[in-house]
């Protein structure tokens, strides 16, 4: 290995890397503002500067790749000379309003101007000034602050895969704008006011909320898509103030989508605060004691093989698992927690999951999507494909078509027919794939909802153990599950099926075959209400709460400690990090009060025996944070009927996908911009 | 030395020395004051009771940056704030403890816009503790009421800061 000597510390650097890098791995921190490790290098803010030996002028080690041999000093008087002088050119034009800028307190010029600044300004001229831009409903822009790093605009081409920032200008004169003043298209729109090292761009939404230094952080994960992306949740007093993103390699990066970043204010609004029941048409408030003896009396009632449950999209495995022990023990057959009805095949953990993991698609050669739009089921997969595609131009397939990805795909074809000719290698599709070392194929709910879905899944697989991709090195096979809680559920058990009949449960639902329905959280229900007796438990007043019977007021993800599962089978915390309003009770609790009203005993005693019992549960448990290590069998399932259809991949809000999104006015802001952008699309 | 004391004894010499001292300071100018009518001479950074200071033209000064309420070693500070219409920041909210506050000065050195300051008025004594948790209105008046001792006081303190 190449050998760098820096600040007379001799160490050993991979080929590839640049002189920054090379001085991290030895322990010196270097200033910087344009340079990011997810980004392109640009090498135009100058901070960077270190000596070199026989150079007679510092260099910029961000963009200077290291050699064998260089020999880098980054203490000496000549460099701190020229960092202070970069500086003083920086703050030159930079306002100093540090006072009222939503930045200050964790702003990069702010730390480093403690360092590399002067405390008198030279600089005798006028102070440039620029306009604002629109960018959105999510991004406030001070264009005056900004130093020119160009962050943002690498991060929306590369990254994020719109090419609507840019750079106009040049010199002083130089603007980052939106060129039509619109708001950005990309689902990862926000993650530019993290990546900004200044206050020019930051946070409309959280614009003088709070100061970084009073917020309390929680370092949790988050349910508003199956990903699991690590966030950080900051509160003050009760209120969620803003969520920010979390590094983490395997799964996010450092980026989180607009939905789960923004989504939080809907924490606060339409929240159920206390136990309802529904007197003559109208909601009235009650005690909790008065309306778990109306649930209980209505339990007992009721005919069990009339009782139905389901579970919403945000639920921890906690709340599925103490559901599902207070079901067994009354005697209630009937549950699910699938949203619509689309084919799942429980018996092996490799069935359901992403199991090439998310990190794994950087390394795949050829990537099939079948009725899937990653791009707005599950944001963060999205962004890891059109990494690899940015990095390898990888070909990208589709069955059906998804509509903008952000990055260029292929549609094979839109039916069935066209799955079932690439899995018979038919097609020129499946001959690309052949000749692929690491191929992926990522099926869709869309896909599996079809009247072939269950065609599609066993085909599918089928094909790849034949063509052995799914081996223990390589698992070519990922189901694209929606839901948070999904992955949980299925472990746990929460669901019955037959192998002859998938959709049990939605058959009986939508002939109205059940009398008494137990939702938690389920507001995405597919489901019209005839004379059921529904009783809601959920923490928005959402789409279930206006057709409920009884309220259950619980609180929501951040609100309670809970496991989840991610798509990939990655077990994380979700940690408490604020307290429910009014007098919610958490799930278990509210499980618990039912049991012991209707068998007299407890279903868990505390909450480290429900989180044991959880544990037990799942398949394949090894440890959190880790990929399941599931055995490769060769099992026998029905390949299942074939029907000649059209592969539709059902279009999904993105901003108004759950009940705390459609609480939240943020989403409904950024719903308004989509929609008016779409508007002015067609007009041109 | 015996002899030395003997004769200090015999001839009074302490006593007469006590005696001139007693005198001279007689003859002197008066070292106290009738407090509440006569009031001692107060340096322009003597800390005492808070005001919000506001612009000539009317608007309030406080930007609702909450470094004083960062900096408060008591905790004394609360601020609460929202964007204007206009889209400038001003608190909604600015609270001071006074049973808590130390009267150390730290707001007033931190305040980047000489909002908060601390004015010569140490006569705030209450009756009850609730009057002495002032809220912005309090603070506001009582930094019209102090407006030009504040700025005298401030222009005086310039050189040193």
């Amino acid at each position: 290995m190449p050998k760098i000597i820096i600040n007379d510390k001799e160490i050993e650097f991979e080929n590839g890397m640049t002189v920054l890098q090379a001085c991290e791995l030895a322990g010196f921190e270097i200033p910087r503002f344009c340079y990011h490790e997810r980004l392109s290098i640009a090498g135009n803010c100058r901070m960077c500067l270190v000596e070199m030996e026989k150079s007679p002028k510092p260099i910029a080690s961000c963009a200077m790749p290291a050699t064998d041999g260089m020999n880098i000093k980054t203490n000496t008087s000549m460099v701190e000379k020229a960092r202070k002088g970069v500086m003083e050119f920086l703050l030159a034009n930079h306002p100093l309003d540090c006072p009222v800028c939503d930045q200050g307190g964790e702003c990069d010029l702010q730390d480093q101007s403690l360092y590399y600044g002067f405390d008198k300004s030279r600089f005798k001229e006028n102070k440039r000034e620029v306009k604002d831009k629109y960018m959105g409903p999510l991004i406030k822009t001070i264009m005056t602050r900004c130093i020119h790093c160009t962050r943002c605009v690498r991060f929306a081409t590369e990254v994020g895969g719109v090419t609507e920032l840019g750079a106009i200008g040049r010199g002083e004169n130089m603007e980052i704008t939106t060129y039509l003043e619109k708001s950005m298209e990309s689902e990862l729109s926000a993650n530019v006011i993290d990546l900004c090292p200044v206050g020019a761009l930051t946070s409309k939404p959280y614009a003088f909320e709070a100061r970084p230094w009073e917020l309390k952080k929680t370092e949790t994960i988050d349910v508003m898509d199956s990903v699991g992306s690590n966030i950080r949740v900051d509160t003050y007093g009760w209120e969620v103030k803003r969520i920010l993103p979390r590094l983490n390699n395997n799964i996010n990066e450092e980026w989180i989508s607009d939905k789960t970043r923004y989504a939080c204010d809907g924490l606060l609004k339409q929240r159920l605060d206390k136990p309802y029941k529904r007197e003559n048409g109208k909601l009235v408030e009650s005690t909790w004691d008065e309306i778990i003896n109306i649930v209980c009396s209505k339990i007992k009632e009721t005919e069990k093989n009339l009782v139905a449950a389901h579970v919403g999209d945000m639920q921890s495995m906690e709340t599925i698992n103490s559901f599902k022990s207070l079901l067994d023990s009354i005697g209630v057959n009937n549950y699910d927690f699938r949203e619509k009805p689309f084919y799942i095949n429980p018996e092996n953990k490799i069935n359901y999951i992403f199991n090439t993991s998310i990190k794994g698609i950087e390394e795949s050669d050829c990537i099939v999507l079948v009725g899937s739009n990653p791009r707005h089921e599950a944001t963060m997969v999205n962004a890891r494909i059109r990494k690899n595609f940015v990095n390898k131009k990888t070909s990208i397939l589709s069955f059906g078509n998804p509509g903008d990805l952000t990055y260029d795909y292929t549609i094979v074809g839109n039916t069935t027919e066209d799955i079932k000719k690439f899995v018979n290698k038919q097609n020129k599709a499946s001959e690309i794939f052949l000749k692929s070392k690491k191929p992926i194929i990522i099926i869709g709910e869309s896909a599996l909802e079809l009247e072939s879905g269950q065609f599609i899944l066993e085909s599918i697989k089928k094909f790849l153990l034949d063509n052995n991709f799914i081996n223990e090195k390589w698992n070519a096979f990922n189901i694209l599950i929606q839901n948070a809680s999904s992955i949980g559920a299925i472990d746990i058990g929460f669901l019955k099926i037959s192998k002859k009949n998938n959709f049990e449960f939605f058959n009986k639902l939508n002939n109205h075959q059940f009398s008494l329905l137990y939702l938690v959280g389920s507001d995405n229900l597919d489901f019209t209400k005839k004379d059921e007796f529904i009783i809601y438990q959920g923490s928005h007043g959402d789409r279930t709460a206006q057709i409920a019977d009884i309220i259950l007021p619980s609180p929501a993800f951040t609100e309670q400690n809970g496991l989840f599962i991610n798509l990939e089978g990655r077990l994380q915390k979700s940690i408490k990090s604020t307290y429910p309003p009014g007098v919610a009770k958490e799930d278990w609790r509210i499980f618990n009060l039912i049991s012991r009203h209707l068998n007299n005993q407890d279903l868990f005693k505390n909450f480290k025996e429900l989180r044991d019992n959880t544990l037990k549960k799942i398949k394949d448990h090894s440890d959190f944070d880790v990929l399941p290590k599931t055995k490769i069998s060769q099992e026998n399932s029905e390949i299942g009927s074939f029907t000649n259809e059209s592969v539709l991949i059902k279009a999904i809000d993105y901003y108004f996908s759950n009940s705390i999104a459609r609480s939240s006015k943020t989403m409904s802001d950024c719903r308004a911009a989509r929609s008016k952008n779409l508007k002015n699309q067609t007009g041109t | 030395m015996k002899l030395n004391r003997f004769f200090k004894i015999i001839f009074l010499s302490e006593f007469v020395k006590a005696i001139i001292i007693a005198i001279k300071e007689i003859l002197k100018k008066k070292k106290t004051i009738n407090y509440p009518f006569e009031k001692g001479k107060i340096s322009p950074r003597f800390r005492g009771e808070h005001a919000l200071r506001r612009y000539p033209n009317g608007e309030e000064r406080c930007i609702a940056c909450k470094l004083c309420e960062a900096v408060c070693p008591a905790q004394a500070i609360t601020i609460e704030n929202e964007e204007r219409p206009d889209g400038s920041r001003k608190t909604t909210r600015y609270d001071i403890d006074m049973i808590k506050c130390i009267y150390c000065g730290l707001c007033e050195e931190s305040c980047p816009v000489d909002a908060i300051v601390q004015g010569p008025n140490f006569e705030f004594s209450t009756e009850t503790r609730e009057e002495l948790y002032y809220n912005k209105e309090k603070l506001l008046e009582n930094g019209d009421r102090w407006e030009s001792v504040l700025a005298e006081n401030i222009k005086l303190d310039k050189p040193y800061r």
